[in-house]
């Protein structure tokens, strides 16, 4: 493998510790170093992000990501909308995996409620999560490499994911912002046509996969703007709070799916391998998530394969899913239950007290802390997003390198505005 | 290497007894799987620093805060929220402690964990929690001139007003 070799004194900027850094461009003889704006609306950030660099020439010497531009509020809507309500508020925060959100909104909810779903529930949303996993990453590596010149591979990656935005319409009505998962089931039971749409997919995706593949792994100009670039060293890592396949390509072993089983993970244990690195630099980020794509194939296969059969939603007399639409029109029981779980002032009950819940989604640990008031609206709708802490690291993986090493490092930490700043 | 991971097999009640034993005003709850320390204002900064130093909770995954303003039964104004995870046996913790105005001030816990930072800042932006020692305490996600904390449960829904009078900077001025 290549080594990437820094100037003297970039090295010694790169492993400096960032608070002393902040005092470092001050003083009369560092008046050659120079401000560059990047962002708001810059092309290689994708969506509005703006960083602040001030450089060595072509060498930064400090980053100051500015953010907030997005910044809309989410999480006080969701202490004004119910539980059901807020699902399509979470569905925009990561636009690019949004059934990951709305599984790990309604999973803390469920959570909270203690609501045990029903095994063909927990197997198509494990179905949905993974194939969220795989959008996700296709975008991402699919706009590292778009970044750094390499076009072809982000079409063949979006001609994929188009095939998955067919399967949310299919489930949902909706292509983007499916809204599907609901408190204690799902909108709607999927149909046969769901089944066959993921099986095509099963089997057509190793293709794409393979020529995503064969266009980046060795192709020698992405090996050289990516080997070696923005190293996040495990103890870092850690240290910064990082999680998913950025603590994993630094050698960090956590996978939720493997360490705190959730949805029907349990069953697909052997089925999944938790793809990890050592390097952590900006090329190890891209092949553990194309690693990981196959790993979620494995899960989605097994999965729609062994598919059980019964009802969707938890039982009606848990009072936490509406009737059926038939029995809502001929029995006054139903319809009752259904005018509780929509009046604002009935709904659910849950217990007064607060919970921490989360899920691995793609892009890391996506949590939510819930504190109840006994209502069916939040009354405090906490998200931990992985983007807003993963975005904390940047300033430390890009010290030292070059000015275009920044969309580089940029890229494949996968960075979703709409998630970063809520 | 033997003495930082000597503890990291401890179920939680042992965790909790021997925090109680050195601080006095912890006491503990349970809801789920979220076990939690409650802990006062005072010691917070002293006991997340024995959790991380003592008993292995290396990473930091969660800070946030909570305003108890319209809450049923509440006794504080603001919960502080931090949640702990060891990253060598996958256990997690949860610290809480309650703040009263006039006195929002918590040490930062930026020296123990560099994921603190934009954690913190993020809480003082929403809720004006002031973490005392903290390198860089600014606005995070609003704008620097905003003057209100829009996360506390006396600030409206629809806002102030305040983004009809963001200053406008035309083309000539900037």
């Amino acid at each position: 493998m290549k080594k990437f070799i820094l100037h003297p004194s970039s090295f010694l900027l790169a492993n400096m510790p960032l608070e002393a850094l902040a005092t470092l461009p001050e003083g009369p003889d560092k008046d050659y170093l120079w401000t560059l704006n990047f962002g708001p609306q810059h092309p290689a950030t994708h969506t509005t992000l703006r960083l602040i660099l001030t450089l060595d020439g072509e060498t930064v010497v400090k980053a100051v990501p500015d953010i907030g531009f997005l910044h809309s509020g989410f999480e006080k809507l969701g202490e004004d909308l119910d539980f059901n309500q807020y699902v399509t508020i979470v569905d925009r925060m990561n636009y690019v995996s949004p059934i990951a959100n709305e599984i790990a909104w309604h999973l803390t909810i469920e959570k909270l409620m203690g609501i045990e779903l029903t095994p063909r529930c927990k197997y198509i949303r494990t179905i949905l999560a993974e194939l969220a996993r795989i959008s996700d990453h296709l975008l991402c590596a699919g706009a590292q490499a778009l970044d750094l010149g390499a076009f072809t591979a982000f079409l063949y990656g979006f001609q994929q994911r188009e095939v998955i935005a067919e399967i949310y319409e299919t489930i949902s009505g909706q292509r983007f912002h499916p809204s599907y998962t609901r408190v204690g089931g799902l909108l709607f039971d999927v149909t046969d046509d769901f089944v066959r749409q993921v099986r095509t997919f099963v089997k057509e995706f190793p293709k794409t996969h393979a020529d995503m593949c064969r266009l980046l792994n060795r192709n020698r100009i992405f090996l050289e703007r990516t080997q070696g670039i923005g190293v996040l060293s495990k103890e870092l890592a850690i240290d910064l709070s990082c999680t998913g396949p950025i603590a994993r390509s630094s050698g960090v072993v956590r996978d939720l799916r493997k360490d705190e089983p959730y949805l029907a993970y349990g069953d697909f244990q052997s089925a999944f391998k938790v793809i990890c690195a050592q390097e952590g630099d900006s090329y190890a980020r891209y092949q553990v998530r194309m690693e990981e794509m196959l790993e979620s194939l494995k899960i989605i296969d097994a999965a729609i394969e062994n598919l059980p059969a019964g009802a969707v939603n938890v039982d009606v007399e848990s009072k936490a899913v509406f009737p059926a639409q038939t029995s809502v029109y001929r029995s006054i029981e139903s319809m009752i239950q259904h005018f509780e779980l929509v009046m604002p002032n009935r709904q659910w009950s849950p217990p007064v007290d607060e919970v921490y819940g989360c899920i691995e989604s793609p892009n890391g640990e996506l949590g939510f802390y819930v504190v109840s008031d006994g209502t069916g609206v939040a009354y405090r709708a906490r998200t931990r997003p992985p983007s807003y802490i993963h975005f904390a690291v940047f300033p430390y993986l890009i010290v030292g390198h070059q000015l275009s090493d920044v969309v580089a490092v940029l890229g494949s930490l996968n960075i979703i505005a709409a998630e970063l700043d809520r | 290497m033997l003495n930082e991971y000597r503890y990291c097999n401890m179920p939680f009640d042992i965790i909790a007894d021997a925090v109680k034993a050195k601080f006095v005003d912890v006491s503990t709850s349970e809801f789920r799987d979220n076990r939690r320390l409650h802990v006062p204002p005072a010691q917070a900064y002293d006991v997340l620093k024995t959790l991380k130093e003592q008993y292995g909770f290396n990473m930091l995954f969660e800070l946030t805060a909570a305003d108890y303003l319209k809450y049923p039964n509440a006794t504080d104004r603001f919960g502080v929220v931090y949640g702990l995870l060891n990253m060598t046996t996958g256990e997690r913790i949860y610290v809480r402690t309650f703040l009263n105005e006039p006195d929002l001030t918590l040490p930062s816990t930026f020296s123990l964990w560099k994921g603190a930072n934009w954690l913190e800042r993020e809480v003082y932006d929403m809720y004006g929690i002031v973490f005392a020692g903290h390198p860089d305490l600014r606005r995070i996600l609003l704008p620097e001139m905003f003057t209100s904390f829009p996360l506390r449960k006396d600030y409206p829904l629809r806002g102030r007003g305040e983004r009809h009078n963001f200053p406008v900077i035309t083309r000539a001025e900037s």
